[in-house]
């Protein structure tokens, strides 16, 4: 009867049957009225609803914020990028990429060729429908001379692209790269409309499920759902409010008052208290948020590799963990791979905070004591300064001396940042192994913080990119790690969670853990019981 | 003397509550070290240690003794603010009473340019040139003297041109005094006790206005120990009704409450009024 | 009376030569503060090229004095220009934003005024009453806790434990006046407590101070009531500080408000004007603060003309 129960159950949740279905499905198979009742309830809290209007507060969102995606820097403009606009490509529960506009996509062998089909039922918000011309043009935006767009290193692998009909892009890569539709879903690369083979970049119609009421930069943001979206099972709510709470206390209030039904970023020092709330719950997602200490190995002390192992050694990671991230986040281990994405190596040991083998490293290097100084502001990331005071009194133990060195939090990115030899920084990481090190270890990346350049690695990393063997990708993946914990400059000691706080009559299905909050999806995704 | 131990005996009770306030509190920033049991950035214990006999107060988010840093709190705020409030009097008093006595052009020139000061709003003057000379305990001090020179100023060149008016400015002037000598000897004492009960005040506002850097993340920066930053970084625990962020709260109020009392006292004695 | 006359017109004239100072100043404090607009809203994703090609669009890239005088030449013509983070005209930017803060202003300053006068002469009527003496201890209370604080706790008692009010403001311009009202409330109460102790101070101190004049003694000997000699002879006499004071405080209500705007998620200008400190968005700084140390110096001068013309003495001096 269970089983039986648990079909009715999917088929109502797929929306295959409706209310009166279930019942009669369920009392004939002679299921209680009670229990019937209360399945019903459970499964139709599953069951994505339409209407309602959601309130978000967020952290971020500023004055300065606007639609033009080469400059979307926080959350408030990201979530509302994937509401109004859509991508080629989406990432899934599991972290996994899945075709959004894109119908599918296929690589030659060597992955180097890249064809992707396009929707043809996918409409903008005019009504114009969706061609490649406007996939070029959006595209394109962020190539060539005068981008100012973040992913324009990325996109430079791109040798060439054309439309070969008004449905079909042909991509062609410099180097193979078997995660090149990764790229797609980030929220830089939405798909506009061309005008001219150019793209408005502070037009406001899209794909996406919702149209733009009213913009207040720094304020917020009205957004009201469209008729006609292309995705049938998406976009829930009637409409969505989200408003700039930069005050965390703020924010908090605001959520327990029910002022607003979703908030980013609790404070985690009362997170405790926050769940005790009536109507308020508390959820994480593990991504790919990493927290680094980046030391530049071209630079004395940090290039020598014995004194990198010392200070590897001398953090203790678990106490950071607990203490900065309040539990909160998972230990690192001097790599950029978390273990939810592909190809990371569960072989590999952890590294644990020894003293005494710090101290044997020093000798290694010659030295009885260092002295060295840590570059830190929270602009780095929020505790970032607590992070290196107990990382300077734990490593006190193996005879070094860190000095902690505030700095403004203003201009943090271009003064310090890829400046200062020894620094605290953070990456909100990438979905691939491919893509986290071409970003931030590779030889010529323009973010490579630890100037670090192993040929061997540099070499694994090309060959890997276009290999399309899983397993020898993964042994190569598995090798670039080890490389990285016991060569490389970045001292990595833990991955953060996301945490946001809602009120109990929002639902969700699977979440998807890339980025917070649904991989900022969750306007389109999630719907009120 | 006689006077002074008279004076004291007749104060009423609030002021007597307020020196005394004064008084423990700047015992505890003088002595500080010796006060408090563990060091101001040590971490000693686990996080959010209740209240016991090895940590008073219990202990913050990383682990360090509350009233240690309560106690090493009050000798950086009102450090911080007595020596700006500080050096805002020298230099405001000063330039006041050089204008009112000179007149003319200085006395043109100085009110143009404190007038200048006053027209940009305090936290905006403050939030500009914090960020550009970075938020160290020295530029702080520098900053805030800067934007309360002015207030000091007008006040100072107000009541001095009053006194400037009188016969024997004009009989000391005749005499050939210098201006050092004018400013000084002739015009100070009789606007002292006007800027004294000034300077409580001022005093009270450098304080708060500390307390809203601090917001804003322009303050004392950690891990220096101060009350208003301590208040900031509870804050959130204000709304689940927690009495952490109280502590320094209660410390803040006070004080200012105290300093307020006093001069209030010495503003009823100085205004003469019987009654 | 052409005296006022001839007086408002040098302070004006005066008070333009301070803004456009006042202008120049804050110009050069941006230009002076780390980083520009194109690093700044760039963040940590920023390469030098990158870098480069905004700010050759935003038109950072020509010389500082030519971008200052262009931002000025519009202001004379009444343009503030556009914002350089996302091009939208400042004016519709400051519109919305100096409305929210005038209202805001305006709720605080209509009860906080009337409240803190009256409290302040009975307070000078009935001085080292239990009554003044309450007064007087409550109002320094309050003045003696920073604002956010206050503001942290009274969401605590009206909005969080009983929902009388809401957390968060969030007001827009389509809403009712009572709707806004309801709203503010708490950012305004919070306002209120702070200016309304301040000025009730001040008011009685001034009051006190005139009290202890000969001539108010000797209509005291005359045998007038406290409550006539307060009202008729001491007020009167004692406004030129007070007027003084509520100007100062107004100003404050204007421009000194940060803390409780971000709070209370208020929208008004000094949440704006911290943003684009911190973005680097100079043309809204200069704009916001222009506006600001314009309200300053109207009210001063308001302050000023209304005291000489309710004192003939001051009136006729010189």
């Amino acid at each position: 009867m269970k089983d039986q129960i648990e079909t009715l159950k999917r088929s109502l949740i797929g929306g295959q049957i409706d209310r009166r279905g279930f019942m009669t499905g369920a009392l004939a198979f002679g299921a209680g009225l009670s229990l019937s009742s209360s399945v019903l309830a459970q499964a139709e809290a599953a069951t994505p609803k339409k209407g309602g209007t959601l309130k978000v507060g967020f952290l971020q969102g500023s004055t300065s914020d606007s639609f033009d995606p080469a400059t979307y820097n926080n959350d408030f403009m990201f979530v509302t990028n994937y509401a109004v606009f859509n991508h080629l490509t989406e990432f899934g529960p599991a972290g996994q990429i899945e075709p959004e506009l894109a119908e599918s996509f296929e690589a030659e062998p060597g992955a180097k060729i890249w064809s992707f089909k396009l929707r043809k039922d996918a409409e903008f918000s005019d009504g114009k429908k969706l061609t490649a011309a406007d996939v070029l043009a959006s595209i394109d935006y962020h190539r060539g001379e005068d981008s100012k767009s973040a992913v324009k290193p990325v996109l430079a692998q791109i040798e060439e692209m054309k439309a070969t009909d008004d449905h079909t892009i042909v991509f062609t890569l410099s180097t193979g790269n078997a995660d090149f539709p990764y790229i797609f879903a980030d929220y830089h690369l939405c798909i506009r409309q061309a005008v001219e083979g150019k793209i408005d970049a502070h037009s406001r119609i899209g794909t996406g499920g919702y149209t733009v009421e009213s913009f207040e930069p720094g304020v917020r943001i009205r957004l009201k759902r469209r008729d006609g979206y292309w995705k049938q099972d998406r976009a829930h709510f009637e409409q969505v409010e989200i408003t700039t709470i930069a005050d965390t206390a703020a924010r908090m209030n605001a959520l327990m008052t029910g002022q607003v039904h979703i908030i980013d970023r609790p404070d985690l020092k009362t997170i405790h208290l926050l769940k005790r709330a009536p109507g308020v719950r508390v959820e994480t997602t593990s991504g790919t948020l990493h927290y680094t200490m980046p030391m530049h190995v071209n630079t004395a002390p940090y290039d020598n590799q014995n004194v990198r192992m010392a200070l590897k050694h001398a953090i203790d990671r678990e106490e950071l963990v607990d203490k900065i991230l309040r539990g909160y986040g998972t230990v690192g281990n001097d790599h950029p791979v978390m273990s939810s994405m592909p190809f990371f190596d569960a072989t590999i040991e952890q590294r644990a905070y020894d003293p005494d083998k710090a101290r044997h490293y020093l000798k290694q290097a010659g030295l009885s004591s260092l002295d060295v100084q840590l570059f830190t502001s929270d602009a780095a990331f929020e505790g970032a300064v607590d992070a290196s005071l107990l990382y300077s009194e734990q490593a006190k133990k193996a005879g070094i001396n860190i000095e902690v060195v505030r700095q403004p939090s203003d201009g943090y990115w271009s003064n310090v940042w890829l400046v200062k030899p020894f620094c605290t920084s953070y990456w909100g990481g990438r979905p691939t192994p491919d893509w986290m090190f071409t970003a931030g270890y590779s030889k010529d990346a323009e973010w490579n913080d630890t100037k670090w350049q192993n040929e061997r690695f540099n070499a694994l990393l090309l060959e890997a990119r276009a290999e399309t063997d899983q397993d020898l990708r993964a042994e190569m993946y598995s090798e670039m790690q080890r490389l990285c914990r016991d060569d490389g400059g970045a001292l990595i000691p833990m991955f953060g969670k996301y945490v946001f706080a809602l009120r109990d009559e929002i639902q969700h299905g699977e979440l998807s853990g890339q980025w917070n909050l649904d991989s900022l999806r969750f306007v389109e995704r999630w719907w009120m019981a | 003397m006689k006077d002074f131990l008279q004076t004291f005996k007749s104060a009423p009770p609030t002021a007597w509550f307020g020196m005394v306030v004064i008084a423990v509190i700047a015992l505890t920033a003088v002595f500080a070290p010796l006060i408090a049991p563990y060091g101001e950035t040590q971490i000693v214990g686990g996080q959010y240690e209740p209240w016991s006999d090895a940590f008073l107060l219990g202990t913050d988010n990383l682990g360090r003794d509350m009233f240690s840093r309560l106690v090493y709190g009050t000798r950086n705020t009102v450090g911080l603010a007595l020596l700006a409030t500080a050096i805002a009097f020298g230099a405001g008093s000063v330039l006041g009473i050089v204008a009112a006595v000179m007149g003319g052009f200085v006395d043109r020139f100085l009110s143009r340019i404190i007038d200048v000061i006053m027209a940009i709003p305090s936290l905006i003057l403050a939030l500009m040139l914090l960020t550009i000379v970075g938020a160290s305990v020295a530029s702080m001090i520098f900053v805030i003297a800067l934007i309360y020179v002015a207030p000091v100023f007008r006040l100072a060149r107000a009541s001095a041109q009053s006194v400037v008016a009188m016969d024997y400015i004009e009989a000391a002037r005749l005499r050939g005094e210098g201006l050092g000598w004018l400013v000084v000897k002739e015009v100070l004492p009789n606007i002292a006790s006007t800027l004294v009960a000034e300077f409580g005040l001022r005093f009270c506002f450098v304080f708060l206005f500390i307390a809203a850097l601090s917001f804003l993340g322009l303050g004392i920066q950690p891990p220096t120990a101060d009350w208003g930053s301590m208040l900031k970084e509870n804050a959130t625990l204000i709304s689940f009704g927690d009495i952490t962020p109280l502590l320094p709260a209660a410390a803040i109020a006070l004080l200012t409450v105290s300093v307020n009392f006093v001069v209030d006292w010495m503003l009823h004695r100085s205004s003469g009024l019987k009654d | 009376m052409a005296k006022i006359w001839i007086l408002l017109g040098e302070r004006l004239a005066l008070g333009l030569v301070t803004l456009v100072v006042v202008s120049a100043l804050i110009f050069v404090g941006v230009e002076l503060l780390p980083g520009d607009l194109a690093q700044q809203i760039l963040g940590q994703s920023a390469t030098p090229e990158t870098v480069a090609a905004f700010r050759r669009e935003l038109g950072l890239d020509q010389p500082a004095l030519y971008r200052y005088m262009n931002w000025l030449g519009g202001v004379v013509h009444g343009e503030f220009g556009n914002s350089l983070a996302n091009g939208r005209p400042i004016s519709d930017l400051l519109g919305v934003r100096l409305k929210n803060t005038l209202f805001l202003a305006g709720f605080a300053a209509v009860i906080s005024v009337p409240t803190a006068l009256i409290l302040g002469i009975l307070a000078a009527l009935y001085r080292n009453s239990i009554f003044d003496r309450l007064c007087n201890v409550i109002a320094l209370t309050w003045v003696s806790l920073p604002e956010f604080f206050v503001a942290y706790v009274l969401v605590l008692f009206l909005a969080v434990r009983i929902s009388l009010f809401p957390a968060i403001s969030s007001i827009d311009a389509e809403m009712s006046l009572a709707e806004m009202l309801y709203r503010s409330f708490l950012p305004a109460l919070t306002l209120m407590l702070v200016v309304i102790a301040h000025m009730m101070r001040m008011t009685r101190a001034a009051i006190i101070n005139v009290l202890a004049s000969p001539y108010v003694e000797m209509a005291r000997l005359k045998g007038l009531s406290r409550m006539r000699v307060v009202l008729f002879h001491a007020l009167p006499n004692a406004l030129a500080p007070i007027i003084n004071v509520v100007a100062l405080n107004l100003a404050y209500l204007v421009v000194g408000v940060v803390v409780v705007e971000v709070v209370f998620v208020y929208p008004g200008l000094g949440q704006l004007l911290v943003d684009a400190v911190s973005n680097r968005d100079v043309m809204v700084v200069q704009s916001v603060g222009l506006i600001f140390a314009a309200a300053y110096i109207l009210l001063n001068l308001l302050a000023d003309i209304l005291s000489i013309v309710t004192n003939p003495r001051l009136m006729n001096q010189r």
